[in-house]
C-alpha cells in the first residue's frame, strides 16, 4: 500500500489521539461556551443572583429571621401611597439630574483645560483624581464639618469676607441640604469625568483641528464642529454610568444628613436601607430599591440606543 | 508534676460538666472548675462602641479575661459603631452565623423575636437576685412573657447645662427651668446672649426621640392607645405641642440643630456655643476627663460649671424616653449553653459591677439593686441620672414597644412631625401627616 511505503517504520505513530473533551472544543460552538463559562458564573453569583433574590423579597412579605410568603405586588401598592417614598423619588430625581449636568459641564471643561500643555500637568492631573480616590466616607465627614452649623468652615470664611452677616444652616434647611448633598456628589464625581472625557479628547487627531483652523474656524467652533461630536460616544457612556451611580448613591447622604432633616435628603437607597434594615422589613426595602430598575432600565434602553445612532452615523 | 489519674479525671470533668449542664454560674463556681467544654469553644460577643470608652477598656482588658479563665471559654469581644449594629444583626440573621451574643440599643429586640433564642431561664434568675428588673427594661426583653434577651443597662438623658449662665439670668443656686414657660424665656434670654438651647431635629438615632418623645408626651399626647393598634396621635395636645414647638424653637434653640447628629449637641456645648441640650452624661464625662481642655469663659474647668436636670413637665406630666441595653442571644449561635453561662456570669453582681462603676453614672442597671450602688454617691452632679428608669416611657406608647413603634422611629415620625413644622407646615397639617403615617405602620 502506498500508504504504509510513505511513512517510515517508527517515525509516523498516526494523527494523536483525541480526548473527548479536546474533540468537543473543536466545535466552536462548545468552545464558545467554555470560554464564557467564568464570565457567565461571575455575573451569576454577584449579579443575576441577587437582582433575582431582589425581586423575589420585593414579592414576599419577609422580616429579618422570618421566611415571608408570597404577596403579589402588596409591596408596591404600599409604597406607592407612602408620602415618604414620594419624597424620595423626587429628591433622587433631582439630585441625579442636577448633578449629572453639573459633573458633565465642569468634567468637560477640566477635560478640555488638562488637555492642553503646560507645566506640571502630570501632577495637576494626578490631584485633580484626588476626590475620586479618597474613600467617600471619609471625604464626607469632611465635608460634614465643613458644613457643620456651628462650626463651618464655609460659614466663617463668608463671615470674614463680609459676605454674610448670620450664618448659613447648610444642612438643616430642607432645600439648602438638598443643594449641600448635590455640591458634595458633584465634588466628588467631576474627576471621573474629566479624566475619562480627557482619554477621549486625547483620541481626537490634532490635524483636524489644525485643518479646521486653517479653514477659519475659532476656539468655540472648532469645539462645536470637531471634539463635540468625536467625544459624544465616550460622553454618552460616562453619563450613562454617571446616572446609574448617582440614582442608587448612598453613602454620602446617610454620611451627611441620614435623609433629614424631614426627610429633605432622602433618596431611594437611603429609604430602602432605612426600611430594610432599621426596620427589619426585607422585602418592602427591597421593593424600594427595585422601584429604580425601571426607571434606570429606560435610561440605560435610550442612551444605548442613542450611542448606536451616534457611532453608526 | 500533679498526677492525675481516671478516677480523678472522671471526678473533675463530671463536675464542671454537671456545673455547665445544670448548676448555671452557682454550679460553675462550687465546682471550682470551669465547666468542660470543648477545645476552643468560644463565645462571640458584639457590642456598640460605648461613649464611655473607659468601659470598652474594662471589659477588653480585665473582666473577659477573667471570664475566659472562670468559664473556660474563648471570649471574642468586637466594637461596632450604634449605627452599624442592626446592618450586622441583619446579614448575621439571614445568614444564619455571626457573633452569639448582640448587644442591642432600645427596642431592636422586638424586631428580630423570631430568631432569638429564649433565655427566661437566665432572666430570671438575674432578675431574681438583683430586685427585679425595671418595667421597659422588661417590656423590651419579653414577647407574651418569654424573655428574648437579657436586659444589661439603662440609659437616657437628661439636660446638661451650664450652672452660671442660668445663674445669670435668675436660676441661683443650680436650680432649671420645670416647666416649658420657664425653659422657653430662659432659652430666649440665653440665645440673646448668643448661648441658646441646642438640640437636634434631624434623623439621628439618640438625641433627636430622647427629646420629642418625652416632649409629646409632656403635653399629653401618644402615638397609639394601650391597644398597641388605634393610632392616637392626631389629638389637641399633640397640635398643642407643635404649635408651641415652633416659636420654642425660634425663640430659643440653636435653629442649626436641624442636621444635628447624636454628638453635634456634644461638641457644640463643649465649644461653648449653646447653654443646654438634651444628652447622656458623655458631655459631662468627657468635660471633667480633659479639664484643660474645656474651659469657662472665665478660664476656669467647664466641668465644674455643669448641671443636670429632667425635661420640664407639662400638663400631661414629666417624662424621658430611657434607652435599653439588651443582650441578645441569637438562635442561630450553637454555642447556646456556653453563651448562656457568659451571660449568668457576666450580668452577675460581683462582674457587672466592675463595668457598672466604670460608667461613672452614664447608665443605670437594669435591674434596681442598682439605684443603692456606691458609684450614685460619688458624684452629686451625675445622681439625677439614678432616676431615669423610673420617669421613663417607651416608643410606641400607650402600646407595647413592638415592632410598629421601631418602625416609627427608624422613619422618624415623631420627630419630622415637629421638624416639618419647624420648617413652616402648619401645626394640624404636620400632626395630620404624622398621624396619617403611624396609621399606615400600625395597620
Amino acid at each position: 500500500m502506498t500508504f504504509t511505503t510513505i511513512a517510515a517504520p517508527g517515525t509516523y505513530t498516526g494523527a494523536p489521539r483525541r480526548g473527548p473533551i479536546t474533540r468537543l472544543l473543536e466545535d466552536e460552538r462548545w468552545l464558545a461556551l467554555t470560554l464564557l463559562l467564568p464570565t457567565i458564573m461571575l455575573l451569576g453569583l454577584f449579579i443575576a443572583y441577587p437582582f433575582v433574590e431582589g425581586v423575589r423579597l420585593a414579592v414576599t412579605d419577609t422580616k429579618v429571621g422570618v421566611p415571608g410568603k408570597f404577596v403579589g405586588l402588596e409591596n408596591f401598592q404600599k409604597i406607592w401611597s407612602d408620602s415618604i417614598f414620594h419624597v424620595a423619588v423626587w429628591n433622587t430625581c433631582v439630585y441625579t439630574a442636577v448633578a449629572t449636568v453639573f459633573k458633565l459641564a465642569l468634567g468637560l471643561w477640566l477635560a478640555v483645560l488638562l488637555n492642553r500643555h503646560f507645566k506640571g500637568k502630570a501632577i495637576t492631573r494626578a490631584f485633580i483624581l484626588l476626590p475620586f480616590i479618597i474613600p467617600t466616607v471619609l471625604s464626607t465627614l469632611a465635608w460634614k464639618w465643613m458644613f457643620d452649623p456651628t462650626f463651618s468652615v464655609i460659614n466663617w470664611t463668608l463671615f470674614q469676607l463680609g459676605l454674610i452677616k448670620a450664618r448659613i444652616n447648610w444642612l438643616g434647611d430642607p432645600n439648602l441640604a438638598l443643594i449641600s448633598v448635590i455640591i458634595v456628589n458633584i465634588w466628588r464625581g467631576v474627576p471621573f469625568y474629566a479624566i475619562t472625557l480627557l482619554a477621549g479628547l486625547q483620541t481626537i487627531s490634532p490635524e483636524l483641528h489644525e485643518a479646521a483652523a486653517i479653514d477659519g474656524a475659532r476656539a468655540w467652533q472648532r469645539f462645536r464642529h470637531v471634539t463635540w461630536p468625536l467625544l459624544l460616544p465616550v460622553t454618552l457612556v460616562v453619563t450613562l454610568f454617571s446616572v446609574i451611580q448617582t440614582f442608587a448613591d448612598f453613602q454620602l447622604v446617610y454620611v451627611l444628613t441620614g435623609g433629614g432633616p424631614a426627610n429633605a435628603t432622602q433618596l431611594f437607597a437611603t429609604y430602602a436601607y432605612q426600611i430594610g434594615i432599621g426596620t427589619g422589613l426585607l422585602s418592602e426595602g427591597a421593593t424600594i430599591s427595585l422601584a429604580v430598575f425601571p426607571v434606570l432600565l429606560l435610561v440605560v434602553i435610550v442612551q444605548l440606543l442613542y450611542i448606536r445612532n451616534v457611532e453608526t452615523h | 508534676m500533679i498526677r492525675i489519674d481516671r478516677r480523678r479525671l472522671l471526678k473533675l470533668s463530671g463536675a464542671g460538666a454537671v456545673a455547665a449542664g445544670t448548676g448555671g454560674l452557682a454550679g460553675i463556681l462550687a465546682s471550682g472548675r470551669a465547666p468542660a467544654y470543648a477545645q476552643g469553644t468560644s463565645v462571640h460577643w458584639l457590642r456598640w462602641s460605648d461613649f464611655v470608652p473607659a468601659s470598652d477598656q474594662l471589659l477588653r482588658t480585665k473582666i473577659l479575661p477573667e471570664g475566659e479563665k472562670a468559664l473556660g471559654l474563648k471570649l471574642n469581644f468586637e466594637m461596632v459603631n450604634a449605627n452599624d449594629i442592626q446592618a450586622r444583626v441583619t446579614s448575621a440573621i439571614q445568614s444564619g452565623s455571626g457573633p452569639d451574643i448582640i448587644l442591642a440599643l432600645n427596642n431592636w429586640p422586638q424586631l428580630y423575636t423570631e430568631s432569638l433564642a429564649d433565655v427566661s431561664d437566665v432572666a430570671d434568675e438575674i432578675g431574681k437576685s438583683q430586685g427585679g428588673f425595671y418595667d421597659i427594661s422588661k417590656a423590651v426583653a419579653t414577647v407574651g412573657g418569654k424573655w428574648v434577651g437579657v436586659p444589661w443597662a439603662t440609659g437616657g438623658g437628661l439636660v446638661t447645662y451650664r450652672k452660671s449662665w442660668f445663674e445669670e439670668i435668675g436660676y441661683s443656686g443650680g436650680k432649671f427651668p420645670d416647666t416649658w414657660d420657664a425653659l422657653r424665656d430662659a432659652g430666649k434670654k440665653l440665645k440673646a446672649k448668643g448661648r441658646p438651647l441646642g438640640q437636634t431635629l434631624g434623623h439621628t438615632f439618640g438625641d433627636a426621640p430622647g427629646f420629642w418623645y418625652p416632649y409629646l408626651w409632656s403635653w399629653g399626647g401618644k402615638e397609639v392607645e394601650a391597644d398597641g393598634k388605634t393610632v392616637a396621635l392626631n389629638s389637641q395636645a399633640a397640635i398643642d405641642s407643635v404649635k408651641y414647638a415652633v416659636p420654642f424653637w425660634k425663640e430659643a434653640f440653636d435653629e442649626g440643630g436641624l442636621a444635628w447628629d447624636d454628638s453635634s449637641n456634644n461638641r457644640a456645648f463643649l465649644s461653648g456655643s449653646i447653654g443646654a441640650t438634651n444628652n447622656g452624661a458623655s458631655i459631662y464625662l468627657e468635660a471633667k476627663k480633659k479639664p484643660d481642655s474645656y474651659l469657662t469663659d472665665k478660664g476656669t474647668p467647664m466641668w465644674q460649671d455643669i448641671l443636670h436636670a429632667p425635661l420640664p413637665k407639662g400638663a400631661g406630666g414629666q417624662f424621658n424616653l430611657p434607652g435599653s441595653f439588651t443582650n441578645m442571644l441569637m438562635g442561630y449561635s450553637k454555642n447556646q449553653k456556653p453563651a448562656k453561662d457568659f451571660l449568668r456570669w457576666v450580668s452577675s453582681k460581683p462582674v457587672f459591677e466592675q463595668w457598672f462603676t466604670s460608667q461613672q453614672g452614664y447608665t443605670d442597671g437594669a435591674t434596681r439593686y442598682w439605684e443603692e450602688d456606691p458609684v450614685w454617691g460619688k458624684d452629686p452632679v451625675l445622681l439625677p441620672f439614678r432616676d431615669i428608669p423610673n420617669k421613663g416611657r417607651l416608643m410606641g406608647y400607650a402600646g407595647p414597644p413592638g415592632r410598629a413603634s421601631a418602625e416609627a422611629q427608624t422613619k422618624y415620625i415623631i420627630v419630622d412631625m415637629y421638624a416639618k413644622a419647624v420648617q413652616g407646615m402648619p401645626a394640624e397639617d404636620a400632626v395630620k401627616w404624622a398621624h396619617g403615617e403611624l396609621v399606615k405602620i400600625y395597620s
